[in-house]
């Protein structure tokens, strides 16, 4: 059967007041394109993006910051569906990596 | 040790993926693919004129069969070209696989000749896409491709090859399985079981089929599903053919130009059960008004479908085939005497057509004249206008994968070059071609194709000289101010077809139609035949674009109505 990636659920913390979606990817230069386009394509809107490799390169782990509490199973589920996509973990209350961020911009 | 290069390669594989059809245009970037493919006993090459219809012509082979179809384009404007009908499949959900040209790996972000991003311009319209970036990677990409295209909701999958991967040498110590169709997930069992609880509780239900039927084999399923629980049941442009026109508890199509009986039923309706079916603003109209009293079931592949545009009281997220089949033990039969004696009383009141209407020499009648004739082994393609409605409204289709038309796109000249895919596919059976003035002269270089393969195709143009559906929108909606819809020279179809090669006929005005279309009938290879349609000639009943279905304009006894 075709699989879709799973998604985690976890409430750790509350950092920013945006949910975040920590997604494990396949690292090639195109993975971006396809995350960022879904969300530019279906209308959603995608605050923040932080990504860096994993694994030696061979995979990335990409936290979106997103502000779209009504559309969000929607867009869990479009993300879902990326062959790329390897993981999902979905952070309600947000996630501390975009926290510091600020001191920077 | 198998040692070869990245073209023969990728030749070698789709050979065993049992693919004997590639419809392509070859070109600077894919030249050393083509080198391949000849050397190959297996697949034949079917040469288009524009890659639009190479595009088109795989999506036939896929529509009709099932299997995935396969084309080619070269890099650059052969990438451009093929990504409308790339896109066509991607909002039907056909299975197709595309491979284009891509200029050197070298040369990839230095604008050189005749490259784009094919990668990045194919991403939105695709199921999935490749850049490949060594010629080992084919082996693990072309089989995936396969399985992506063809497993859970099928769709098109895009593979760019830069040029010096097709002629790099790759050894390897055995060949990949084949890709295919993965074993689709199935419902969960306690929602099916609530989903018979809501249709055996239903007083007014209608099931509607889409195309996930089709895609599905679900066919017959569905229908012991609809006479078990005597279910009325409407289909959507792409679920056309699922159950048989003639059933007695068919609808006919539901949504914009739908008989006005199906949309008034389904306003009605307690239960919605979607099957296959998207809710899509064709099929939904305004999507808050539609089914305003009923309760949903929507049973999809796909789990990001359910509850997209309408919320799902119960959402079957799997396997139509398999949720249809285990839905069947659990429904009680019922006769509904009540639901269906009211359809039936608004069927007799609104029928889709009056007698009057269907005589030849109308668009319904010459529809169902060539239906007639055609019989019922038959493939119909359509293109994208008036005649496409007309022909959904009308043509007795009685079996999936009969008619092929672009639903969701809504490409016009999709027609032609399907129906040369469906023909190459089944060359035994006659496959008819429904297209107008407009549709054809957007893809009218493919009627060389058509003589080439001497494709067994009948072309149908209805010929209203007008863009008609973008025309009847200006007359109802544009204060009937008619501009860039009329086209102001007459074009001389069959002298035009005849110049291809092909058998061609004009009818006049006053000749007898049925023994035109009898000689139409009988010529062996491709034939057209010009008929000339009023362009008064409109398609009703018509819900205006993002109206509510329960708002339909004209139709037979419109006026009855007081709506």
């Amino acid at each position: 059967m075709q699989k879709n990636a799973d998604v985690e659920r976890r409430q750790v913390r509350a950092g920013s007041a945006m949910m975040v979606l920590e997604l494990t990817v396949n690292n090639h230069p195109g993975v971006m394109s396809h995350i960022c386009g879904l969300f530019s394509r279906r209308a959603y809107n995608l605050e923040g993006i932080v990504c860096v490799p994993i694994a030696n390169g061979e995979i990335s782990r990409m936290w979106l910051q997103i502000n779209e509490e009504q559309k969000l199973d929607q867009v869990i589920k479009q993300v879902q569906k990326l062959p790329d996509v390897l993981g999902i973990v979905r952070h309600d209350a947000g996630h501390e990596i975009f926290t510091g961020l600020s001191t920077f911009v | 040790m198998f040692t070869m290069n990245g073209a023969q390669l990728i030749v070698g594989l789709l050979e065993r993926q049992g693919i004997t059809t590639i419809a392509g245009i070859p070109g600077g970037a894919n030249l050393p693919l083509y080198d391949a493919l000849y050397q190959s006993t297996r697949i034949r090459h079917v040469l288009c004129r524009h890659e639009q219809g190479a595009g088109f012509l795989a999506q036939g082979i896929a529509r009709s069969t099932g299997a995935a179809g396969v084309c080619f384009a070269t890099s650059g404007p052969g990438a451009t070209n093929i990504l409308t009908a790339v896109a066509d499949a991607y909002l039907d959900s056909i299975p197709i696989v595309c491979i284009t040209g891509q200029v050197p790996s070298a040369l990839i972000g230095t604008d050189a000749f005749q490259e784009v991003d094919t990668y990045g311009m194919s991403i939105p319209i695709t199921k999935h896409n490749y850049l490949v970036r060594s010629a080992d990677e084919l082996l693990r990409i072309i089989p995936k491709a396969f399985e992506l295209a063809l497993s859970g909701r099928p769709g098109p999958v895009l593979i760019d090859v830069p040029k010096d991967i097709q002629t790099a040498t790759v050894s390897f110590a055995e060949w990949p399985e084949p890709g295919c169709r993965q074993e689709p997930p199935v419902a969960d069992q306690a929602m099916l079981l609530e989903a018979a609880a809501m249709i055996n509780r239903a007083r007014r239900p209608i099931l509607c089929l889409g195309g996930g039927i089709i895609h599905a084999g679900a066919a017959e399923e569905a229908r012991a599903v609809v006479e078990k629980g005597s279910l009325p049941t409407a289909m959507t442009l792409m679920g056309l053919g699922s159950l048989p026109a003639g059933h007695s508890l068919s609808l006919g199509m539901l949504g914009m130009h739908a008989a006005r009986s199906t949309n008034m039923a389904l306003q009605d309706c307690d239960l919605f059960i979607a099957a296959g079916a998207r809710f899509d603003d064709r099929a939904t109209g305004k999507i808050v008004e539609f089914c305003p009293a009923a309760h949903i079931i929507h049973m999809d592949i796909d789990p990001s479908e359910v509850s997209k545009l309408k919320n799902a009281h119960v959402g079957l997220v799997g396997d139509v085939k398999e949720s249809l089949g285990r839905l069947l033990p659990l429904i009680g039969r019922d006769e509904r005497k009540i639901w269906r004696n009211r359809i039936e009383l608004l069927q007799e009141l609104y029928p889709m057509a009056s007698p009057a209407a269907i005589i030849p020499d109308t668009p319904y009648g010459l529809i169902l004249k060539v239906a007639e004739l055609a019989g019922e082994e038959c493939f119909v393609a359509t293109d994208v206008g008036k005649h496409q409605m007309w022909t959904a409204q009308v043509y007795p289709f009685n079996r999936p994968r009969q008619l092929l038309t672009s639903g969701g796109l809504g490409t016009m000249g999709f027609g032609l070059p399907a129906a040369i895919g469906a023909s190459l596919a089944h060359p035994e059976r006659p496959v008819i071609l429904f297209t107008g003035d407009g549709s054809l002269q957007m893809n009218i270089q493919e009627l060389a194709t058509a003589v080439e393969q001497q494709a067994n195709i009948k072309i149908i143009v209805m010929n209203n000289n007008s863009l008609g559906l973008v025309r009847q929108q200006q007359n109802l909606f544009y204060e009937r101010q008619f501009f860039a819809s009329d086209f102001r020279i007459d074009i001389d179809f069959a002298a035009i077809a005849k110049g291809f090669g092909m058998t061609a006929f004009n009818a006049a005005v006053d000749c007898r139609l049925e023994s035109l279309l009898e000689r139409v009938m009988a010529v062996k290879g491709p034939c057209l035949v010009n008929v000339p349609i009023a362009k008064e000639e409109e398609v009703y009943p018509m819900v205006p674009p993002g109206a509510s279905n329960s708002f339909m304009l004209g139709g037979c006894n419109a006026e009855k109505c007081g709506c």
